[in-house]
């Protein structure tokens, strides 16, 4: 209790402490990212491509876009665990910054269509049908693929900046902060629905057939959207596992546990969280600018509630706080929703139902949780 | 008990217990200037506070209503820098506005509320008080129970707290000695490593202290400490607070009478939202007004 007693070996014992969590990953975490790059980037390519159609190791096209499609279903999965898991924010709205993201990307495949439409005009179908002229002021450089890609990071970005700014500083918090993400999609996709928006009204853009001048529909263009679907997930999951492990991760992290303590100990909450959401969002809406031209086509079910609360299924399944859990939940869910989707459509709605009640009761902590208490409760 | 002004080069006074040589060399090179100082950059006017009328803490004719109930009735206060006070009184005398108002929860309807001669309180949020050198502790103690000891008193400690800083910080080798001297402060060396969640009672409300202190505040407002104690456990704390006298200022609220005489210099009785009476705390219990509403029954 005083300046005798004081051991100061203690004090640099204690240095082990800090650095024990600073660590990017373990070395089975690495293994892990090594074995996941090499499969994305080397065996799938050569599985669809190389490998001759028909023998057991080729990969079908729709294989291949369905695995691609549960990447970028990942990638989500992984943005909304940051805000969730690690902040305690629970949105129910994030399918809309992915679908702003696919729509982003979506307005240059209509561009890139050219005169290939089906009434061979300037214009996108879906315009023509309205009987409009010209191209409305918002759909200015949107033949540039860059722009487009530019408005996959900044359409999400700024909305969730601007929605995040009012809610955090309004100090909303908890359900009500779950039940507003929840209208403002469903807000959105209303107003998506509408022909005069200008976004193709509820048939959404599709029909693309070409880009970046390659043809969409190519087995190698596939192949390099679903490498780059891949890559991004590893760099998401990297980037975020080095912020929850970043002192910001722990500041997060106390403001999802005592948030006004956070408070009290000089932090302010509201620019911690506004990064996070913000920055969620945006890993959001590159998923749906990766997802649109793999399923090619978006529209405005893609906003739709439900679509945002599976987003929550996948990461409760495989386990929130974690980061690979969620990958890992989206996967197990997807691949049964394609299961069941073949066998049995009408049931699946139970079925997910069933499986986050089941998640809820028994795996609390998700698929990576029942791992971790079969190793005796050691962290992974 | 006024604090003669330090030169800027003066090193800090660390917690107790951290010998002067010891990692505050590097304190006052690592961008902290004298007591009530900042680091350089943070979000604090870098003013400080000027204590140069001897009062750290001034309230004067503070009122906050609540749906017409008037939780802070014309309040005001002063604390000397340096000073220990207690602050007592029954349920719903405002204990708990007050702090909630000193600390920028609350907003007063009127009334002023100054740290030093200088920085109206009523201008600031949470953090950025806490900042200015304001710790509070809670009534019932709250630590971040998911973050190890030693990471709790990381995120409390003084530091460079604005967002971006936090992405790439590192804690500097002085900064790792001053958590090493608050862990022993407040006797949990040996717990550095267990979550913050699984602490006894009492060890959490030392931890608390402990994060308070490493934000090296110029105030320490501490909303019932002792609650839910046990005598043991009361003792040490009183310990504690006796070792942090005349370092810090400090208020306590406090019901336990026992504590009070152990710990107080000046007593501060509240009801209804205003001062009923101040003095030691004999003087108080003599007092006829305060007896009839609290002590005596």
């Amino acid at each position: 209790m005083n300046a005798t007693t004081l051991p100061l070996p203690v004090a640099t014992a204690a240095l082990g402490t800090a650095d024990d969590r600073v660590r990017l990953f373990s070395r089975l975490g690495w293994t892990a990212i090594g074995i996941a790059v090499v499969l994305i980037a080397v065996v799938v390519p050569l599985m669809a491509l190389v490998a001759p159609d028909g023998s057991a190791l080729h990969l079908s096209s729709y294989a291949l876009t369905l695995v691609g499609k549960i990447l970028c279903y990942a990638i989500c999965a992984v943005a909304l665990d940051l805000v969730w898991g690690y902040c305690g924010i629970l949105s129910l709205g994030h399918g809309l910054f992915f679908a702003l993201g696919g729509y982003a990307i979506g307005m240059y495949l209509m561009r890139a269509i050219g005169h290939d439409g089906v009434y061979k005009s300037d214009l996108p179908d879906f315009m023509v049908f309205l009987d409009w002229k010209a191209y409305p002021w918002y759909w200015a450089f949107t033949d540039h693929f860059w722009y487009c890609a530019l408005l996959v990071v900044l359409v999400p970005g700024v909305l969730a900046f601007v929605f995040g700014y009012f809610a955090f500083r309004s100090r909303i918090k908890g359900v009500y902060l779950s039940i507003i993400t929840q209208a403002l999609t469903y807000a959105a996709m209303l107003l998506f629905f509408r022909n005069d928006t200008g976004f193709g009204g509820n048939n959404g853009f599709t029909d693309f057939k070409r880009i970046l001048g390659f043809d969409i529909y190519a087995q190698g263009t596939r192949v390099a959207l679903f490498v780059l679907s891949g890559l991004t997930l590893v760099g998401v999951l990297i980037l975020c596992r080095y912020l929850v492990t970043s002192k910001l991760g722990r500041v997060v992290t106390a403001i999802r546990d005592a948030e006004s303590r956070v408070m009290f100990c000089g932090y302010d909450p509201k620019a911690f969280k506004l990064f996070v959401w913000t920055l969620s969002a945006v890993i959001c809406g590159i998923a749906g600018a990766l997802y649109v031209p793999q399923v090619g086509i978006i529209n405005p079910s893609e906003m739709a509630p439900q679509n945002s609360i599976e987003m929550v299924i996948w990461v409760a399944t495989g386990g929130r706080g974690t980061l690979f859990g969620p990958v890992i939940g989206a996967f197990v869910v997807n691949l049964a929703k394609s299961v069941f989707t073949m066998i049995a459509p009408e049931y699946w709605l139970f079925f997910l139902g069933a499986i986050f009640v089941g998640v809820t009761l028994f795996l609390p902590q998700g698929i990576v949780g029942l791992f971790r208490r079969r190793r005796g409760g050691g962290a992974a | 008990m006024s604090r003669p002004p330090q030169p800027p080069e003066a090193p800090l006074d660390w917690a107790p217990g951290l010998p002067r040589d010891s990692g505050v060399a590097g304190a006052t090179s690592g961008g902290l200037d004298a007591r009530g100082g900042v680091i350089e950059g943070a979000r604090v006017a870098p003013e400080g506070i000027d204590t140069s009328h001897t009062v750290i803490l001034y309230l004067e004719g503070v009122t906050v209503s609540f749906d017409g109930f008037k939780a802070l009735n014309d309040l005001s206060l002063a604390l000397d820098d340096g000073e220990l006070r207690c602050v007592i009184g029954p349920n719903g005398a405002g204990k708990t506005t007050m702090m909630d108002v000193i600390t920028g929860k609350t907003r007063p309807d009127s009334g002023k509320v100054f740290l030093g001669q200088t920085i109206d309180l009523t201008k600031h949020d949470e953090p950025s008080i806490a900042t200015m050198g304001i710790g509070r502790k809670f009534q019932k103690p709250t630590v971040f129970e998911k973050h190890t000891v030693w990471e709790n008193l990381e995120l409390a400690l003084k530091n460079d707290k604005r967002w971006w800083q936090s992405i790439n910080s590192k804690l500097k080798s002085w900064q790792q000695d001053r958590i090493a001297s608050v862990l022993s402060t407040i006797g949990l060396a040996g717990e550095t490593r267990r979550l913050a969640g699984l602490l006894s009672h009492g060890q959490k409300q030392r931890l608390e202290i402990g994060m308070l202190l490493a934000q090296d505040p110029r105030v320490l407002l501490l909303d019932e400490p002792v609650a839910g104690m046990t005598d043991e456990e009361t003792a040490e704390l009183a310990g504690l607070l006796a070792t942090l006298r005349g370092k810090h200022t400090i208020m306590v609220v406090e019901h336990d009478m026992d504590f009070i005489a152990d710990i107080s210099e000046k007593v501060t009785v509240l009801h209804e939202g205003h001062v009923l009476a101040e003095g030691t705390l004999d003087e108080v219990k003599a007092n006829e007004t305060v007896v009839e509403v609290y002590l005596g029954r």
